[in-house]
């Protein structure tokens, strides 16, 4: 039995503390709701995401050699738990998790050199185009990479892909060789954001996050462009993949606790029948279920993170757990939240379906509780 | 010694006296849950192995020596009981003696009271049993009748608990009796009552397995000496309450070592039928059984969670409330999917028609329904998360 460090450190602790402050001070929840009329190129606020950069989170999981802090995963989840209490939309899982991870443990020297700076600074922000189908399935992908001279040509389809406006980085999943399905033949490109060939579509999101529907046509890449082995990306992406689900879940949790806290403040200040709500029992039990709920994917998220950290041979059993769970409790958590308010949690202008917005998109990203379950099983041996 | 070594030192210590003193008969054999199970393994050595605990301590790792413990820190008992899992031993001292009055003694019990009761239930020398509920005082336990009136040189108790595990077999009895009407909760007193009092009168209760663990248990003019009491007149709610706790804890943490006794993914792969790609055929089945895994696997981590905060000195995140019901909640499922799994290997009673994994794990079934009912119902630790944990209002 590994330690699987339940309890922040003193750095940890530190920077949780300084998260949580920032998000409280300078990312409110309104800030959101502006997302969605100010219609910005980039889908995030990029003034946001570069105080982000300067207090050093992009470079919480840049090696140390590269000008990062190499901090690790429990960090960047502790960071994500409290930008998730808020809903702070920002670039910071696919770009300082998945892509920066992408490189850090797959990418040649030169790779190395070329982006992690730019995405330690916040210069840039990389995107992760992976999504085709209706469920999310890695193996699945049909957008073709086909040998040109030294280079590659790509031709398919990609949606969503959540933060490509402005991006400096796309990570494209490929297939080199095979048929959809097949775990061979996977590649992974880096494809600079304004490469030629590609036509965006905005999407318009039900959370008011920045997605694109993407159509390469022609899109020709450099024999530099290939990130680790020629047909051989579905493992490394699998590596990747756990690890921004894993701090995904973490932003999860986040979001979870908040729907919760706020829920159980209404239940002890709303009134009817002359008494506070929360003095009913009925409504008591679902709030004691649901923080029972609450509090398993608190320690499978936590596990998940600190496996990642250490090494540990258990990382996609314990991200499956986690990013199941998390689902299951956010979805609940924010369901909760609309029926125990009332008629005012139907509402656009309270907070309630922004939580259950976000509790839908970022369950369906990287896995559904579905997935994950199925694949849990399977690690199982059932 | 062991509480003594330096950390690093202490694993592999730990380890050689593990090899050196468990006996080799017993390797796998499951651990007591209680202190009236039957010996389990080769004559003999179950005994052999429970005195060589008792002599190190390590049966109640965290008591002081002078007590009948080793005296160690969290940290270590956490590394002892990985060191017997992975050596497959156990801990042979269970009971409610070192379960739950033990710590309750610690903090409570006067210095003579610790003397006289602590080693022998170190040891394993002498039971235990829970007098609480009562046939009006069950979810409601501060309801409780059972009266006690001081003589003077003596407490007098007049009255009827119930629920009495092992009360038939058991040496002592850690009872609430009321001493006031005038507070409910503040009228109560905690006693330590000599099985072999006059005026003591047992009677088992047969439970839907068959077996008869509880019992009822009549009080008739039985004499308590005053040394017998636990804490002041009167302040008896705030002892039982904290007991509760350890109960509460001790029972969730039971639920996990059942969930590691019986592998339910071993179970479902002899006996379901496969699909050609291996995973189990009826999907229905397989969903709510990798429901079950997510749930006993996170239960596991959350208990660990707790544990490591604790040892930081930190407040649980997690309730005791919510920990049993959590608990509680997984051994349920357990039990549900295992008879199904079985199918028609799953009604049997006794017999040399099934197997006898078949008849234990559907006894097992019957016996996990009371797991949402002792130690305060499912319903009253939702009640006490609401409204302790939780801060919501009482109607």
């Amino acid at each position: 039995m590994t330690d699987r460090a339940f309890v922040p450190n003193e750095e940890q602790a530190m920077l949780r503390e300084s998260a949580l402050g920032w998000v409280r001070e300078n990312a409110p929840i309104s800030d959101l709701r502006k997302l969605r009329t100010d219609n910005l190129e980039t889908g995030f606020d990029p003034d946001l995401f570069a105080e982000m950069a300067e207090m050093g989170w992009t470079g919480i999981l840049v090696p140390e050699d590269h000008g990062g802090f190499g901090f690790g995963h429990a960090s960047m989840g502790l960071v994500a738990e409290q930008m998730g209490r808020n809903l702070v939309a920002s670039p910071l899982i696919g770009s300082a998790v998945a892509a920066t991870d992408a490189l850090a443990l797959f990418g040649t020297e030169e790779q190395k050199a070329e982006w992690l700076p730019r995405l330690l600074s916040g210069e840039i922000h990389a995107a992760i185009a992976l999504e085709e189908t209706i469920a999310h399935n890695p193996a699945g992908v049909a957008l073709t990479a086909c040998r040109e001279g030294d280079g590659w040509i790509l031709e398919g389809h990609k949606q969503p892909v959540f933060d490509f406006g402005k991006a400096g980085l796309v990570i494209v999943v490929a297939r080199t060789s095979g048929a959809p399905g097949d775990a061979e033949g996977v590649t992974l490109f880096l494809c600079p954001g304004d490469a030629g060939g590609i036509s965006a579509r905005r999407l318009t999101q039900v959370d008011s996050r920045g997605a694109w529907a993407l159509a390469f046509d022609g899109c020709a890449l450099g024999a530099g462009s290939i990130l680790g082995e020629v047909d051989k990306g579905l493992p490394a992406l699998e590596t990747v993949l756990d690890r921004a689900r894993a701090v995904l879940a973490a932003e999860m949790i986040g979001s979870t606790t908040q729907a919760f806290e706020t829920t159980i403040e209404y239940l002890k200040t709303r009134v009817q029948f002359d008494q506070p709500i929360g003095s009913f029992q009925a409504l008591q039990h679902r709030a004691a279920e649901l923080l029972s709920e609450i509090e398993l994917a608190r320690s499978a998220v936590w596990a998940a993170l600190a496996a990642i950290d250490a090494g540990d041979d258990d990382v996609p059993q314990l991200t499956s757990l986690a990013k199941a769970l998390a689902g299951k409790a956010f979805r609940r958590a924010a369901q909760e939240m609309v029926q125990l308010h009332g008629g005012i949690g139907m509402t656009d202008e309270h907070d309630s379906g922004l939580y259950l917005k976000r509790a839908h998109v970022t369950d369906m990203t990287f896995g559904s509780v579905a997935f994950h379950r199925d694949r849990y099983a399977r690690l199982a041996g059932i | 010694m062991f509480a003594d070594l330096p950390i690093d030192e202490f694993r592999p210590a730990i380890r050689d006296w593990i090899r050196e003193n468990f006996p080799a008969g017993l390797r796998g054999c499951r651990a007591p849950t209680n202190g009236h199970e039957p010996p389990v393994g080769p004559p003999g050595e179950f005994v052999l192995w429970k005195q060589r605990c008792a002599d190190a301590g390590l049966g109640t790792p965290m008591w002081p020596v002078e007590f009948g413990g080793a005296g160690l820190d969290q940290a270590k008992a956490d590394i002892l009981a990985e060191e017997l899992l992975e050596a497959g031993a156990f801990n042979p001292i269970a009971g409610l003696g070192a379960m739950m009055l033990g710590p309750t003694l610690l903090e409570f019990g006067t210095e003579e009271q610790k003397r006289i009761h602590l080693p022998p239930i170190a040891r394993g020398d002498l039971m235990w049993c829970q007098g609480f509920s009562e046939p009006g005082a069950g979810s409601d336990l501060a309801a409780l009748r059972m009266r006690c009136e001081d003589k003077g040189d003596h407490f007098l108790l007049n009255g009827q608990k119930v629920w009495t595990s092992y009360a038939h077999h058991s040496d002592w009895c850690f009872a609430i009796a009321r001493t006031s009407t005038e507070k409910k909760q503040g009228g109560i007193t905690f006693l330590l009552v000599d099985m072999k009092s006059p005026g003591l009168d047992v009677r088992p209760i047969q439970l839907i397995n068959g077996i008869s663990h509880f019992c009822e248990t009549f009080f008739n003019d039985v004499k308590v000496p005053k040394e017998n009491l636990v804490g002041e007149v009167n302040n008896g709610w705030t002892v039982a309450k904290r007991l509760l706790q350890h109960e509460r804890t001790s029972l969730s943490s039971l639920r996990r070592a059942n969930a590691k006794t019986y592998d339910l993914v071993s179970i479902a792969q002899r006996y379901c039928e496969k699909a050609p790609d291996g995973t189990l055929a009826d999907k229905d089945l397989r969903q709510r059984l990798a429901d079950h895994l997510l749930s006993e696997h996170a239960y596991a981590l959350t208990l660990e969670r707790r544990a490591a905060e604790e040892e930081a000195g930190l407040n649980p995140t997690t309730p005791v409330s919510t920990m049993k019901n959590l608990g509680s909640k997984v051994g349920l499922q357990l039990g549900e999917l295992a008879v199904e799994i079985l199918g028609n290997r799953s009604m049997g009673w006794e017999g040399d028609g099934y197997t006898s994994e078949e008849l234990e794990l559907t006894s097992l079934w019957l016996h996990s329904k009371c797991y949402s009912i002792y130690g305060g119902t499912y319903e009253i630790q939702n009640n006490i998360t609401a409204q302790r944990e939780l801060g919501l209002p009482k109607s």
